[in-house]
C-alpha cells in the first residue's frame, strides 16, 4: 500500500475517532433527561403535520442533473488544461468546441426558465 | 528522524511519518479552528461597533475552550421519531471529511503532508463528498425544516461546486499539474510577480473561487440554510450540544481550507522573503479569512433563488470565459494577449452582471413604509 494511500484512510480514520471523542465524553458527562416534550419534533411549537419522509420538489432534481452534466464537463476539463501548455492554440479551438456545446446547453436551459427556482 | 531511523526496520519508515504528519495536522487543526471562532466573534463585534467577548481570560482568549466545555456538557436531545445512528454518524463524517481537506495543504516548503499528483482533484472530491453528510443530517433528524434545508444545502453546495472547478482550471493550465506544491512552486520567485492573481485571468479566477468557496462552506452571505433565522436552523435544527459543535467545527476547518487553497492556488503560497514559509502561509490565510469574516460582517443574507440565479447564471458563465481568457493569455504572448483578455473579461462581467438574476416577487415601494401618520 502507497504511503499516500495509508496517509488518506489514517485522516479519514483518525479524523473520525478524534471527531467522535467530544461525543464519547458528552455521553459520560452529560445529563441525560428525555422527556416528552423533549423528544418531540420542531415545527415552531405546534403539533407537526404530516410526514416529512414524503414527497419533495422537483427543482432539486432539476439542478442535480445539471450539475451531473457540468460534472462530467469538469472532468474533461482537468486532463485538458494539465497538457494545455504542450499544445497551445489548436487544444484552445478543440475544447472550445467542447465547450460551446455545452454552453449551448446552459442558454438553452436558462432561455426555457429551467433555471428559475419554482 | 535519523535517530529513530535506527530503531525502526526500514520499510516501516513512509508509514511512520505518514503517521506522525496526521497526527500531527489532527493536532493543530482544532486549535486553529477554536481561535478562528474567536478572531471572527471579535472582529464581527468590531464591525457592529461593540467588543465581543473579553470576560473570558484576556481578550476573550479562553472563550472558545468555554465553549467547547459548555457544548460538551449539554444534553443530547435526540427526537424520537429520528434514525438515531445516522444522526449521530453525520456530524462526525462531517469533521472528518473537513479535516481531511487539511492533508494536501502546503503549510510550507515541504510541509504538505501528502504531495499527491493530483492534489486538486483530491480536494474537489473530499469537498464534493462533504454535502453528503450534511443531507443525512437533515434525513436523518425527521423534521420538515431540516428536510428543506438539507436540500437546499445540497442544491445549493452542488450549484457552486460547478464554478469552484472551472475557476481551478485556469491555474492549472498555467502550471500543467495538479498538485498543489508544484502550483506553489510555479509561483515563486520575481519579488512575487509570479503570483498567479497578477494575470488578469488569475484575479478573476481568484475573486470567484473565494466567492465561490464562501457559498461552498455556507457561510454568510451564503447561509441562509444555516443561519438561525432562516428555515428554523436548516439541517441542523434538531441538534443539540456536541453534534452541533461540530457541524460548527467542520464549517470553521472547511473555510480554513478554502482560505488556505486560495492562498496556494493564486497567492503565492508560502513564497515570501526573509521569514519561514509558513509564517507567511498563515498570514496569508489569516488574512483571507479575515476577508471572509469581513464578508460576513457586511453584506445580507441571498435569498436561496438569489443564491442559485447567481450561481447559474452569473458564476459559470463567468468561469467559462475565463477559461478561454486564461488559455488565450498562456498561449500568446503577454504583450497581445493581456488588453485582449482584460477587455473580454471586463465586457463579460458587465454582460452576465445586468442580465436578470432574481426573479422574486416584489418589493414594496418606499411611500408604504414611511408613513408616520
Amino acid at each position: 500500500m502507497s504511503p499516500l494511500l495509508v496517509l488518506v484512510m489514517l485522516f479519514g480514520g483518525l479524523g473520525l475517532v478524534f471527531a467522535g471523542m467530544p461525543l464519547v465524553v458528552s455521553r459520560i458527562f452529560a445529563p441525560r433527561k428525555p422527556s416528552a416534550s423533549k423528544l418531540e419534533t420542531y415545527e415552531c411549537g405546534t403539533q407537526t403535520v404530516g410526514d416529512p419522509w414524503s414527497r419533495f420538489g422537483v427543482q432539486y432534481y432539476v439542478y442535480a442533473l445539471l450539475f451531473v452534466l457540468f460534472d462530467v464537463e469538469i472532468i474533461f476539463l482537468f486532463p485538458w488544461a494539465v497538457v494545455y501548455r504542450q499544445f497551445g492554440v489548436m487544444a484552445l479551438v478543440e475544447m472550445g468546441v467542447f465547450l460551446g456545446i455545452l454552453t449551448v446547453g446552459l442558454v438553452y436551459a436558462w432561455g426555457t426558465g429551467t433555471l428559475e427556482w419554482d | 528522524m535519523g535517530s529513530v531511523a535506527a530503531f525502526v526496520p526500514p520499510l516501516a519508515l513512509p508509514y511512520i511519518s505518514v503517521f506522525i504528519s496526521v497526527l500531527a495536522i489532527l493536532m493543530i487543526a482544532p486549535v486553529i479552528m477554536m481561535y478562528l471562532t474567536w478572531l471572527e466573534r471579535k472582529v464581527i463585534a468590531r464591525i457592529q461597533d461593540r467588543i465581543g467577548p473579553n470576560r473570558v481570560g484576556p481578550f476573550g482568549l479562553l472563550q472558545p475552550i468555554a465553549d467547547g466545555i459548555k457544548m460538551v456538557l449539554k444534553e443530547d436531545i435526540i427526537p424520537a421519531e429520528a434514525d438515531k445512528v445516522l444522526h449521530t454518524i453525520a456530524p462526525v463524517v462531517v469533521v472528518a471529511l473537513s479535516m481531511t481537506l487539511f492533508a494536501i495543504i502546503p503549510f510550507g516548503r515541504n510541509m504538505a503532508a501528502a504531495d499527491m499528483n493530483i492534489g486538486i482533484l483530491f480536494f474537489m472530491a473530499v469537498s464534493s463528498v462533504e454535502v453528503i453528510p450534511v443531507f443525512v443530517a437533515g434525513w436523518a433528524s425527521r423534521n420538515k425544516f431540516s428536510m428543506i434545508g438539507a436540500m437546499r444545502a445540497v442544491a445549493q453546495v452542488v450549484s457552486y461546486e460547478v464554478p469552484l472547478a472551472i475557476s481551478l482550471v485556469t491555474v492549472v493550465m498555467a502550471v500543467g499539474s495538479l498538485s498543489l506544491t508544484k502550483i506553489v512552486e510555479a509561483q515563486s520567485g520575481w519579488g512575487g510577480m509570479h503570483w498567479h492573481i497578477f494575470t488578469p485571468w488569475g484575479l478573476l479566477a481568484f475573486i470567484l473561487f473565494f466567492i465561490t468557496g464562501t457559498a461552498e462552506v455556507n457561510r454568510t452571505p451564503f447561509d441562509t440554510l444555516e443561519a438561525e433565522s432562516e428555515v428554523v436552523a436548516g439541517f441542523h435544527t434538531e441538534y443539540s450540544g456536541m453534534k452541533f459543535a461540530l457541524f460548527q467545527m467542520a464549517e470553521f476547518l472547511s473555510a480554513f481550507a478554502i482560505c488556505g487553497m486560495a492562498v496556494s492556488l493564486f497567492l503565492g503560497g508560502w513564497n515570501g522573503p526573509f521569514l519561514p514559509s509558513w509564517i507567511w502561509f498563515f498570514a496569508k490565510t489569516y488574512t483571507l479569512f479575515l476577508v471572509m469574516i469581513w464578508l460576513r460582517g457586511t453584506f445580507p443574507r441571498l435569498r436561496i433563488d438569489q443564491l442559485m440565479n447567481f450561481a447559474w447564471k452569473f458564476l459559470i458563465p463567468m468561469t467559462l470565459v475565463n477559461i478561454v481568457a486564461a488559455a488565450l493569455c498562456l498561449a500568446v504572448t503577454p504583450v497581445i494577449s493581456w488588453p485582449i483578455a482584460t477587455v473580454l473579461l471586463i465586457g463579460a462581467w458587465m454582460f452576465f452582471s445586468t442580465r436578470e438574476l432574481s426573479t422574486g416577487g416584489s418589493i414594496p415601494s418606499p411611500s408604504l413604509v414611511t408613513d408616520r401618520g
